[in-house]
């Protein structure tokens, strides 16, 4: 095959205004992104500390997040839930956590069951919610680009952009994500960022009467709660998932999962 | 030749046509930042939609004006480290919409603390409360006696 000279001169014509178009529809670069979006504070991000200690399974949390972001009061989903431990001296563990523990727990009663005070090896409560991943495996696997990290590391849902394929839901260790009853797209804890940006603390955080559930800034040293994540011994949760989890939990057991 | 070419125009055409529909359809806020293409994507005009999400809870420096008396109660009992809209709900509206916030009489909501949990590394276990709710004055709501802004019978 032959190529004339005029031929070859139109095809690399052709080739370059098809570059030209490419260059004009492209994506925001990195540090073209960057500079559209505004640095925000590179001083802010958000951490968040649980002493399951001080949790007495109240499950105000609970109560104060369905209502604070609209998350329909009797449908069996919430952005934030709290799961009841009790190990027996059998070795065996008894975990629930009825209706996300959004009326607390009142009774004696793990899984149904009753159980002899004497039997109990330890028992306690263990708040849980979005862990805010530094590498988000829902942000990795959607196909659309509807959820995303913010520059202070909280990961958001674009409910007008999200296709509810459920990816994220299937993707996220901590079992955090679900599908919202009214709007049909993925829905997630958000640390009440409507909140935090406005200096108040996350619903959550608020109604906790007993401090056990605590948000700071780590990038700031005297932060109370920098300075107990810095120096106690706390754990995360499916460390070994490599998401690195931003909530940090103080009295964590390895029968907690 | 021609017959050569013209599917290489075809595809041409099929790409051109995705980045004209791409510029249209893709929202002019997206974006990918420092962090690259696996965590880093961005969307402003969502963090902005979430950041102005309606606020509910208040807080109680903004019921004392109007609630003094409730308000001086409940900071001067044992029930000061409990934020008044957790019994109450939001605040938000009120006063105008709704006028009154609901006002939970059921034993199950001091129940939620109150029923004493036999769970030694809990802080559960050392709040007062009754191993046997259902034996103390059942089917009774607990404020006919105890007054939750004030609990502790004969004062403090």
């Amino acid at each position: 095959m032959s190529l004339e000279r005029r031929q070859f001169l139109k095809i690399m014509g052709t080739t370059a205004a098809g570059a030209g178009m490419l260059g004009a529809f492209r994506f925001l670069e990195k540090g073209e992104a960057t500079q559209i979006l505004g640095s925000g504070n590179p001083n802010q991000k958000w951490v968040f500390l649980v002493n399951t200690y001080n949790c007495v399974g109240c499950g105000m949390c609970v109560r104060a997040c369905k209502l604070e972001n609209e998350i329909p009061y009797n449908a069996p989903v919430s952005r934030t839930w709290v799961e009841r431990y009790v190990e027996l001296n059998s070795g065996k563990v008894l975990a629930d956590s009825p209706m996300a523990a959004r009326d607390g727990f009142t009774a004696d009663n793990p899984m149904g069951k009753t159980v002899n005070p004497a039997d109990i090896t330890k028992a306690f409560f263990v708040p849980k919610l979005c862990n805010q991943c530094e590498k988000p495996p829902c942000v990795q696997n959607c196909p659309v680009g509807a959820t995303f990290s913010t520059k202070e590391g909280i990961v958001l849902v674009d409910r007008t952009w999200c296709i509810g394929c459920g990816y994220c839901i299937m993707s996220c260790p901590y079992g955090v994500r679900f599908f919202h009853p009214v709007y049909h797209v993925a829905e997630k804890c958000t640390w009440c960022y409507h909140r935090i940006t406005k200096g108040l603390k996350p619903a959550c955080v608020f109604a906790c009467p007993f401090g056990a559930r605590q948000i700071g800034n780590p990038q700031d040293l005297n932060d109370p709660v920098t300075k107990t994540i810095a120096t106690q011994r706390v754990a995360v949760l499916k460390d070994e998932y490599g998401t690195k989890p931003q909530v940090f939990y103080l009295g964590l057991d390895r029968i907690v999962r | 030749m021609s017959h050569v070419w013209r599917p290489l125009y075809v595809v041409l055409g099929i790409v051109a046509a995705i980045l004209i529909a791409r510029f249209f359809v893709v929202p002019p806020q997206f974006g990918v930042w420092e962090r690259g293409y696996m965590y880093g994507w961005h969307n402003k005009a969502a963090e902005t939609w979430w950041a102005n999400f309606r606020v509910g809870y208040k807080g109680r420096e903004y019921c004392k004006d109007c609630h003094p008396d409730n308000y001086n109660k409940i900071m001067a009992s044992p029930h000061k480290i409990i934020e008044c809209e957790d019994c109450h709900g939001p605040a938000i509206g009120h006063p105008d919409n709704p006028p009154k916030l609901e006002i939970i009489k059921s034993r199950l909501l001091c129940l939620r603390c109150h029923t004493k949990l036999p769970y030694p590394t809990s802080l559960r276990s050392q709040l007062p409360g009754f191993l046997n709710p259902d034996e103390h004055n059942p089917g009774i709501e607990c404020v006919s006696c105890h007054d939750p802004h004030s609990p502790v019978l004969g004062g403090k």
